[in-house]
């Protein structure tokens, strides 16, 4: 097992007191497994994905631990996650196209990174990886400036995997990009993971359409907790969770006629995680909702691999 | 009806303006009432600027825009029949005021004879139109509402007006999937109602749900259009193909063959030709250009 | 967040309720009091020589007298009266001449901004005090308004500059084409959509232009190109400086028209960022 979380509550210190961003998350990562992470704005997904590997100066562990490859994990220690952070955890952030020092040439920006972590740059292997993701080996000679926005993006997928790191977060990196591009970017993150380059993945989106091509488990939050975790093909195919149900028939496809029939969405909002109700938290916008759901659901594992935390699973 | 003829826009760029770039290359359809026609391009397509020059926000270097064969000049007439909602409902709102004051405005232009009581009224019946409640977002800031109510609020503030034809220029791009298919079917009742929705997106699915017909746009061009169920169902053109087999799917996975990363060259001159009834394909050399997927 | 009362008083409700727009009335107000009514209890000329020369403060002359036996209580009042007629006439003047050009130049755009940004450029590398001078010693006119309105005409180009570029920015939002798009007029568009956008701003840029406004003209007073009667609190800091107040030990010179000029420049900064948070909606919540 590679990544461990268990019990995990991440609170964001606002003015108006602490929001309650992930309240008690607990999952893992297998080796070789891409986790697709998925859920609307406000869930916590990118938070999460934020806490495992560095927190800002609002953020605060509120509880919680993480584990990885045996070997604890220590979130709330700034300082201490130092000797983690790009050798052992890696993250591709949702702006990447801004996460390069624009005065350095790309080469020798990766040549400091690197001595910065007390390792030497190994040109061949940088060389053979530029090559994969189809980036000429000059880009090594100019600034960030002078890249598109894509080929920016595939240089710091790069970047941040050269140590070969145990896990890579991967944020909403394919959003702001064409369909066409979308896809090559999301192929070449599983390449990485065959060719062994990370060992897991959080691959975080709020598309569930996209994570279903790429990851082997889909774990969908609502309202800061987990509500549903399974591999890719059950959540798609056969979800348990109502949210789960309702946000997947919410999504239109190419290839199918919509003459007459429409979709539905979910009416209402997500609660506010500033003083979350208690039970369950999609309870007001459920339709399957009855008297039990006042208690908060606990997280089952209704088939081997398959967790859902609903009184009607 | 409101008729594209062979609108084009050219920007001047670099200093003093000396070179020149094509955002939109002679680009003709038309939108008539009671259908949605999707404008379906990715970044650089041209779809925004095309959607801009209808209301008028950006003037065309050339072609012509007709609303029912007379040419259109915007200006307060013309803004009572073609309205547009835009990408990012927050950035709709002046952020100092309450987000009533995108209705007032329209009082103020265009109804200032109408008793306060009876304005009241349109406004309760057009949110209605739009499904929401007049007492959640009346009197609200905007960053007190959710991107879903802004978007509506923003569609029942062109339906004080006597609208005939809508741009909807990116409208679910920054919803949540759970509140984007509201919106979509809120487009399908103002179709049903009779008037033309031009949806501009770069979502193919989305514009396969609710459109009768769609224009595929490559670098300015159009490279296909007709009824959906043709550019969908039997893609012609390379692009066209190219775009549908990236769009992420809950059926299927994606196919073997892998997507070039690589940028495509530019565009080669060429002719829109009638592959069949009102299906038109763009015929030149992309199938050397654009590297084959299947 | 308690209930908010009736939408009108909305903005004064917040307003009674935010500590640093009170605190910087507190400092003000009283000060504009003292500069309009003040000098009607003052009688006389406050340049007289009416006391014994640099005494410190007594009762008889609360703040003391200068070398030469002036009270400067007398001097302060009217000193300060002067200051505000100039920062408000000179700063006020800047800062209309500064949003004229700057929101044409940065909606309009194109050659209309290409021109304008000349004008501005020209205005802002032009030696501004030696002009001041060569007018001022040429034309010999030394009234306070005069003074003002030179002033004026040349310290706008830096407000100008940067009107323009919020405008710029500001003119891009969806909200303006929406506004356009409800058949609203430009020059509508700009003072009800755009400025109030940028309205602690515009507050902020006139502030700066008022203090910077005192300064010009507590310059121009030390030179002797200042109002030829009457006195200022520039003229009066200047004034300590060739009397060489501060190695003489002779605090009560400087220090009251020294902390009136900080005093007034200071409340205005800490008023402006309380009234930003009275009309940024987003920053009341917090």
């Amino acid at each position: 097992m590679t990544l461990r979380v268990d019990d995990l509550r991440v609170h964001y210190r606002t003015l108006r007191g602490e929001v309650k961003a992930i309240d008690g998350v607990t999952f893992d990562v297998g080796d070789g497994e891409i986790l697709g992470l998925a859920g609307e704005s406000g869930c916590g997904k990118t938070t999460l994905g934020k806490s495992l590997i560095r927190m800002d100066g609002r953020m605060r562990l509120a509880g919680g631990a993480a584990e990885l490859d045996g070997e604890e994990l220590p979130i709330g220690d700034d300082h201490r996650m130092n000797p983690f952070r790009f050798t052992k955890v890696s993250i591709i952030p949702q702006y990447s196209m801004s996460a390069m020092n624009p005065t350095r040439r790309i080469g020798r920006m990766v040549a400091e990174l690197l001595r910065s972590r007390g390792r030497q740059l190994d040109t061949d292997e940088l060389g053979r990886r530029l090559d994969l993701v189809e980036l000429p080996r000059e880009v090594l000679q100019r600034y960030p400036i002078e890249l598109s926005g894509g080929m920016k993006q595939r240089m710091v997928m790069v970047i941040s995997t050269l140590l070969d790191p145990s896990l890579l977060i991967a944020d909403e990196i394919t959003s702001a990009l064409d369909v066409s591009t979308q896809k090559a970017v999301a192929r070449t993150l599983v390449e990485f993971r065959d060719r062994g380059f990370v060992r897991s993945m959080i691959f975080i989106t709020h598309d569930i359409s996209l994570t279903y091509q790429i990851a082997d488990t889909i774990m969908v939050m609502y309202a800061g907790k987990l509500a549903e975790k399974a591999p890719a093909g059950v959540i798609v195919g056969e979800p348990r969770h109502p949210y789960t149900r309702l946000l997947i028939s919410s999504l239109p496809e190419v290839g199918v006629r919509y003459t007459d029939r429409r979709l539905a969405g979910i009416p209402g909002e997500p609660p506010s995680l500033l003083d979350p109700p208690a039970g369950c938290r999609f309870r007001d916008r459920c339709p399957l909702a009855f008297d039990k759901c006042a208690e908060e659901p606990p997280v089952v594992e209704v088939e081997p691999g398959h967790h859902v935390a609903c009184w009607k699973a | 009806m409101l008729r594209l003829d062979g609108i084009t826009k050219i920007y001047k760029v670099g200093a003093f303006g000396g070179r020149t770039m094509t955002a939109v290359d002679d680009v003709s359809f038309d939108l008539r009432p009671g259908e949605v026609v999707s404008l379906i391009g990715e970044s650089g397509s041209g779809k925004t600027t095309i959607g801009r020059m209808i209301l008028g926000l950006t003037s065309p270097s050339g072609g012509s825009i007709t609303l029912d064969g007379a040419r259109v000049t915007p200006g307060k007439a013309y803004y009572r029949h073609v309205q547009g909602v835009f990408q990012d409902p927050f950035s709709c709102y002046n952020p100092v005021f309450k987000v009533d004051r995108v209705l007032q405005m329209i009082k103020n232009e265009y109804f200032p004879g109408v008793a306060a009581s009876e304005w009241e009224g349109r406004i309760t019946e057009s949110l209605k139109e739009v499904r929401l409640n007049p007492g959640q977002v009346l009197g609200k800031y905007p960053h007190q509402l959710s991107g879903g109510q802004l978007q509506r609020l923003l569609i029942a503030r062109a339906l004080l007006l006597d609208l005939r034809f809508l741009v909807a220029d990116e409208i679910t791009s920054m919803l949540d999937a759970s509140t984007r298919i509201d919106v979509l079917n809120l487009l399908a009742d103002l179709k049903s109602r009779g008037l033309g929705v031009l949806f501009v997106t770069h979502d193919l699915s989305l514009g396969n749900y609710i459109s009768e017909r769609a224009v595929v746009l490559y670098r300015g061009q159009v490279v296909e259009s007709g009824p959906t169920e043709m550019v969908f169902g039997n893609p012609l053109h390379p692009y066209t193909i190219k775009l549908l087999s990236s769009v992420p799917q809950l059926t299927t996975k994606w196919d073997g063959a892998s997507a070039t990363l690589r940028d495509d060259g530019p565009a080669a001159p060429s002719t829109l030709v009638e592959a069949e009834p009102g299906h038109l394909v763009r015929q030149d050399d992309a199938p050397t250009r654009l590297r084959s997927v299947s | 967040m308690t209930a908010v009362p009736a939408r009108r008083h909305e903005g004064l409700y917040f307003a009674i309720r935010n500590g640093k727009l009170l605190a910087g009335l507190v400092v003000l107000v009283p000060l504009i009091v003292l500069a309009v009514a003040g000098p009607m209890f003052v009688e006389g000329d406050p340049n007289a020589y009416v006391g014994i020369p640099a005494s410190s403060p007594s009762a008889e002359h609360w703040f003391g007298t200068t070398m030469f036996g002036q009270d400067i209580f007398a001097q302060f009042l009217y000193g300060m009266r002067v200051t505000f007629v100039v920062g408000l006439l000179g700063g006020g003047l800047a800062a209309i001449i500064g949003m004229v050009i700057g929101f044409t130049a940065g909606y309009r755009g194109g050659l209309v901004d290409e021109v304008l940004n000349m004008l501005t450029n020209i205005v802002l590398v032009l030696p501004a005090l030696a002009v001041l001078l060569i007018v001022n010693a040429y034309l010999g006119i030394r009234s306070v308004g005069v003074q003002a309105l030179f002033i004026g005409l040349t310290s706008w180009p830096w407000a100008a500059r940067a009107i323009r570029a919020q405008t710029f920015s500001l003119r891009s939002r969806d909200f303006v084409d929406l506004a356009r798009l409800s058949g609203v007029r430009t020059w509508k568009i700009i003072v009800r959509e755009i400025a109030p956008n940028m309205s602690s701003y515009l507050f902020m840029t006139f502030i700066l232009l008022f203090g910077g406004s005192i300064l010009i003209a507590a310059s121009l007073d030390f030179i002797g190109l200042g109002p030829s009667q009457g006195v200022s609190l520039g003229l009066m800091l200047n004034n300590a400086a060739r009397w060489s107040a501060l190695h003489l030990g002779m605090w009560w010179w400087f220090v009251p028209p020294g902390a009136g000029i900080t005093a007034i420049v200071g409340a205005l900064y800490v008023t402006n960022v309380g009234l930003d948070e009275v009309f940024n909606p987003k920053l009341r919540e917090l």
